[in-house]
């Protein structure tokens, strides 16, 4: 395709890149809305797994034990499952079940437990003895999991949310299939039904560069307060 | 300042109890710099994690500075703790944190107002060494000056006592000695008492005043560190002495051992001068009363507490009846020898 071939296409299909442009912004919105309403869950639900683990700083085994049921349950019904599963769910919260809003909500409960756990791991990478060091010189719980546990795990966080971000474009493809819009639906939509090769092959590439966009900020910030 | 009592701690791993420290009663007095030496598994680390109640002794009291730690409540313990200072083997400094936030971190916990902090971590830092590593992280900085950053961290609340757990374990010998040094400096300068625990008797020698010998969760001697080198009561202490001293035989002289005495073979002697010793010059005394030559192969003596031992290699050269009559004096003279074979 030389140059002119480009501007011709760009000036003959302005509806299309209107639709890729909106859809975008609504794969935006659903990634980044259960993003961080998932983290807002998923962090603390994280942090509470770790802590009341045996030999934890708020050992609770009881609570780990109910916790950890239901965050394995939450990680192996299949998201497309879910997906449907959650339709009554969604019309309670949203009042629709489809849309863009609609897709949200099981975008959002899928991501907390995944993000429970990714958090739950990062916490455990943090070395025993610092806990302990804390403990010694008379550290609140409170004050350990902010002062100490929360900082050491950082690298590990960011990680995990940038994992999570862009399984959340993978699963955000799925939602847009149950009328959440998006680019998933456009590649599904054009690519799958119409057969327009073209049109599939620019939602995908999208998709490639937000993707890797996510991953390289993910991968910067982690770099940056890795001091390890 | 410090009295453990009838502490005792079980750990049990299933269905099997571990008795980690059985019925331990110790004192350590004010501005004493205390060591306690086991081997691996003896029990110390457990011993000194029971004295701030890192981990709780199943029965038994723990007095800090006039204070029953086990009768405090979780809250009171958290106060009373920042008056222990604690070093570890793995210095366990944050990471995400550089060496000046390291040694603030306790000072914030206690919610100090922040130029005060930055005024007393200097002045930390200046002690130990650091004052121009402050905005490095721990990451970047070697074993050492790791360990001067804990104790610069451990000292911030201005501790009354300062636990150290195996704190030079993981250095090299020379930065061993200049941690020794810091840690026998600020015991001076700040009269802080030191309870430290080793499996190396080198440290216990370089810096205690006294010293307890623990094995398998028991304590088996204690007592001041002269007393310890010059009348070892036990077996694990005459061990743990011995330790300190190791002579092995070099390696070409081995080859030329013999097990019997030919024509001209000379006995290879290790000789071991303890407390219980004649203090006198006796190798130049027996090399002329009995007229042999004694060459020294190698030697390690030290002056521990008022007290010479250590150990000696030596062949004594001469016809056998002299030198088996020097054997037969320096035994007199309560020094245990060892006669290894005989070199060509
Ligand atoms: N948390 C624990 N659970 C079970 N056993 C333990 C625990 N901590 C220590 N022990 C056991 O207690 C004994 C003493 O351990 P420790 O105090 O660490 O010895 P040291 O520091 O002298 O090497 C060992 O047999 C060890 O296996
Ligand atoms: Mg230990």
């Amino acid at each position: 395709m030389s140059f002119n071939a480009v501007i011709t296409w760009w000036t003959e299909n302005t509806r299309l890149i209107e639709l890729l442009v909106d859809s975008l912004w609504e794969t935006l919105v659903m990634v980044f809305t259960s993003g961080f309403i998932g983290f807002a869950v998923g962090i603390p639900l994280g942090v509470l797994l770790h802590l009341s683990k045996k030999n934890g700083l708020l050992e609770n085994t009881s609570i780990n034990k109910i916790l950890g049921i239901v965050v394995n349950i939450g990680r192996s019904i299949p998201f497309i499952i879910l997906l449907v599963a959650l339709i009554p769910v969604t019309r309670f919260i949203v009042g629709s079940s489809i849309g863009t809003a609609a897709a949200i909500v099981p975008l959002t409960i899928g991501a907390i437990p995944f993000i429970a756990r990714l958090v739950e791991g990062a916490l455990l990478e943090v070395p025993s003895g610092l806990v302990e060091a804390a403990q010694a010189m008379g550290a609140k719980p409170m004050q350990i999991i902010k002062k100490v546990l929360l900082p050491e795990a950082l690298p590990g966080i960011i990680n995990a949310v940038t994992i999570t971000l862009v399984t959340l474009v993978g699963y955000s493809a799925m939602a847009g299939t149950v009328g959440g819009g998006g680019l998933g639906d456009v590649g599904i939509r054009y690519g799958y039904q119409r057969f327009d090769a073209t049109v599939m092959m620019i939602t995908i590439v999208i998709l490639v560069i937000l993707v890797q966009m996510i991953q390289s900020l993910g991968d910067h910030l982690v770099k940056r307060v890795d001091h390890r | 300042m410090i009295e453990i009592k009838n502490v005792n701690k079980v750990f049990y791993q299933g269905n099997k109890a571990i008795n980690a420290l059985s019925d331990i009663n110790l004192t350590i007095e004010q501005g004493t710099i205390f060591g306690v030496i086991g081997s691996s598994g003896a029990g110390k680390s457990t011993l000194i994690r029971c004295v701030n109640l890192l981990e709780r002794p199943t029965s038994g009291q723990v007095i800090v500075d006039g204070v029953d730690l086990t009768a405090l409540s979780e809250q009171e313990l958290t106060q009373t703790r920042r008056k222990i200072g604690m070093i570890f083997q793995h210095f366990n400094l944050l990471s995400s944190r550089t060496v000046f936030n390291n040694v603030a971190l306790p000072l914030e916990l206690a919610g100090v107002a922040k130029n005060k902090i930055k005024s007393k971590v200097e002045d930390l830092l200046e002690l130990v060494g650091l004052a121009d590593k402050r905005d490095v992280y721990p990451a970047n900085l070697s074993g050492g000056q790791k360990q001067r950053v804990a104790i610069a961290r451990a000292l911030a609340s201005d501790p009354k006592v300062l636990l150290c757990d195996e704190a030079t374990s993981a250095l090299d010998p020379a930065t061993t000695i200049s941690i020794l040094e810091l840690l026998r400096k600020i015991n001076e300068e700040l009269n802080l008492t030191i309870l430290l625990i080793t499996h190396e008797m080198a440290v216990v020698k370089g810096i205690c005043q006294e010293v307890a010998i623990i094995g398998d969760g028991k304590l088996v001697e204690n007592g001041t560190v002269g007393d310890i080198f010059a009348h070892p009561k036990t077996d694990l202490a005459r061990d743990f002495i011995r330790s300190t001293l190791d002579l092995s035989i070099p390696a070409d002289y081995e080859a030329r051992l013999h097990a019997t005495r030919t024509e001209n073979s000379y006995p290879l002697i290790r000789l071991e001068f303890t407390g219980a010793s004649v203090d006198a010059p006796v190798i130049s005394h027996v090399a002329r009363e009995f007229d042999i030559d004694i060459s020294i192969l190698s030697s390690n003596m030290d002056y521990v507490g008022g007290v010479k031992f250590g150990l000696m290699l030596a062949e004594f050269i001469g016809p056998e009846a002299c030198a088996n009559k020097a054997i037969q004096y320096l035994k007199e003279q309560k020094i245990e020898l060892e006669v290894l074979g005989y070199v060509i």
